[in-house]
């Protein structure tokens, strides 16, 4: 057995193991933690295949954004795991019924009769200075230009849905504007006044003799 | 590197040579780093000491060159304390996250030409990805203490860390336009030719925001509201004593060193010399490059530290709208402008 080998099935077993993990741990900070482990097993067999591009930005991605956003709402929650499986035994059956069909979906889609080694043959080492990351983008931007970009104007429309149904107007919060901030000069704030002097205090004791 | 180690590397058998020249080649990184890392706690407070007009430590060793020494045998020999109520293993095992990821993206970094331990082509995207895993060392912390103050902490870091990654990602794209490379040693070529080559110059927006994220992804001040210790107290790592802390620490630093060092090889020509291009260049062709770079670094690391002299705390909604309203359309506004220049060839930097 080969040492990527060995690597590969150390990675392959520990991402399924996580994934395993994930689903059945009942404390949801360690369910998002395994989650994260998941991904990282995944980023490195990945490697192994010389995806080196797709590899570092499922890290990047999943696990430097998404997962933090995920941690960050499952750290403030407090949930009751009781409840949760109240409904187990209840459930279980159509939760079986539909995990047989999707993995007999998948056996048929994913078996090797499609995917075996005489279907795909395994590809060739390519030399050290090859850049999957140069060839991707070259790709990505010449023969699948418009399904990348149709791809992007849709995730932009999503983005800008969900920010307008949460968005609320609260009139009454005192926000601070840094743009009126920045444009304030001292005129604004500050009336500098002249006055005349006061007089001197025997001017204003003769003043007093005289009335 | 590995011609005068060969020596050594005869004495072991064929199959581990390959491990053991990797291994000498992260101890030649990680211990430099460990002292370098001493000595910026060193240089941090006598430099701020003498800003505040103060002397700074000067008890331990002639003018206090031992005090990290001493600081650190402290710690190693206080009390760790578990709070009753927190996760042990994640309490235990946040550190040791944060500083993997301070430590492991040192692999790509080159101090000379040739002089890296790993020469990866998407060095670039690895380094974003490392620092990106790195915040989990700190929401973990805080959920792990069981503490109101380290929870909000860990919230409070893992919102401006996501806003500031952002920033930092688009200058990184920057770079790449115009090295046309993800290699930091290509990248580092890609700038010789005088100092007026570097990116420092046709990429000074994205320069001042890949900095100022920098400073903002190592919890430094201003931007340091995950510990803010005049609201909570010292934020995600207010339970951790003794050596807990001391990973805390040596994390901190460790990652404030690689933001300089990543600085100076994107934009500051990293072991190039500045003297490039001119008549003096003849005259300090001795210099190693090393010495350069280690000379960038520590300029680098010298702002960071005046930094945190001189700028008062950031408000956590003043950080979410420089991280977001300003710093991403600088940077967008500079790449459009960037694409401009590269397709019309626009010399010297561009051609």
């Amino acid at each position: 057995m080969s040492f990527i080998k060995l690597l590969f099935l150390v990675f392959a077993s520990s991402a399924v193991l996580s994934a395993f993990m994930m689903i059945t741990t009942r404390n949801t900070v360690y369910a998002a933690l395994y989650l994260v482990l998941t991904f990282f097993s995944t980023a490195l067999t990945w490697l192994l295949l010389e995806a080196e591009f797709l590899s570092i930005v499922l890290i990047l991605v999943y696990v430097g954004a998404v997962m933090v956003l995920f941690l960050f709402v499952v750290m403030m929650l407090d949930i009751n795991t009781a409840a949760t499986r109240e409904g187990f035994v209840r459930f279980l059956p159509l939760g079986a019924g539909v995990a047989i069909i999707m993995m007999l979906e998948m056996s048929l889609v994913l078996g090797p009769k499609l995917f075996g080694l005489d279907v795909y043959p395994a590809p060739m080492p390519k030399s050290a200075d090859y850049s999957n990351t140069e060839a991707i983008g070259s790709v990505l931007y010449t023969v699948y230009v418009y399904p990348f970009e149709i791809a992007a104007v849709i995730l932009l429309v999503a983005m800008v849905a969900a920010i307008m149904l949460t968005l609320r107007r609260r009139p009454d919060t005192k926000y601070q504007d840094a743009a009126a901030q920045a444009k304030v000069r001292r005129a604004d704030r500050v009336r500098i006044v002249k006055m005349p002097a006061v007089q001197r205090v025997n001017d204003a004791a003769q003043q007093g003799e005289g009335s | 590197m590995a011609e005068f180690l060969s020596p050594l590397l005869n004495l072991f058998p064929e199959g581990m040579r390959a491990i053991v020249l990797i291994l000498i080649q992260i101890m030649l990184v990680v211990m430099p780093l460990v002292i370098a890392v001493a000595y910026t706690t060193y240089a941090e407070r006598k430099i701020i000491g003498y800003m505040q007009v103060r002397i700074g430590p000067n008890r331990v060793g002639p003018i206090g060159l031992f005090q990290p020494f001493a600081d650190v045998f402290k710690l190693m020999f206080k009390e760790i304390i578990i709070p009753s109520a927190a996760n042990k293993f994640i309490f235990f095992t946040a550190p040791v996250v944060i500083l993997f990821a301070a430590l492991v993206a040192w692999a790509v970094v080159p101090f000379d030409d040739g002089w890296v331990i790993a020469d990866v082509n998407a060095g670039l995207l690895y380094v974003l990805a490392v620092g990106a895993a790195g915040v989990y060392g700190v929401i973990l912390a805080g959920w792990a203490s069981n503490s109101k103050y380290a929870l909000l902490g860990g919230l409070r870091s893992a919102a401006h860390k996501i806003a500031y990654e952002l920033a930092m990602g688009f200058a990184l794209v920057g770079v790449l336009m115009a090295s046309q490379s993800l290699n930091l040693q290509e990248i580092v070529r890609a700038q010789s030719g005088s100092i007026l080559h570097w990116y420092w110059l046709p990429l000074l927006p994205m320069f001042v925001v890949y900095f100022i994220s920098g400073v903002a992804e190592t919890n430094r001040a201003p931007f340091d509201i995950a510990e803010g210790e005049s609201e909570i107290v010292a934020g995600f790592h207010v339970e951790y004593s003794g050596m807990g802390f001391v990973l805390f620490m040596l994390a901190e630093y460790a990652s404030m060193i690689l933001i300089s060092a990543l600085t100076a090889v994107m934009f500051l020509g990293g072991w190039l010399s500045p003297f490039q291009g001119t008549f003096l260049e003849p005259v300090f062709a001795w210099i190693p490059g090393i010495f350069w770079m280690f000379a960038k670094i520590a300029i680098l690391l010298f702002l960071f530290i005046w930094f945190r002299a001189t700028f008062p705390r950031y408000r956590y909604d003043q950080i979410m709208r420089l991280g977001w309203k300003v710093l991403i359309p600088v940077t967008l506004v500079w790449i459009v402008v960037e694409g401009v220049a590269v397709y019309f060839k626009l010399g010297p930097w561009f051609a």
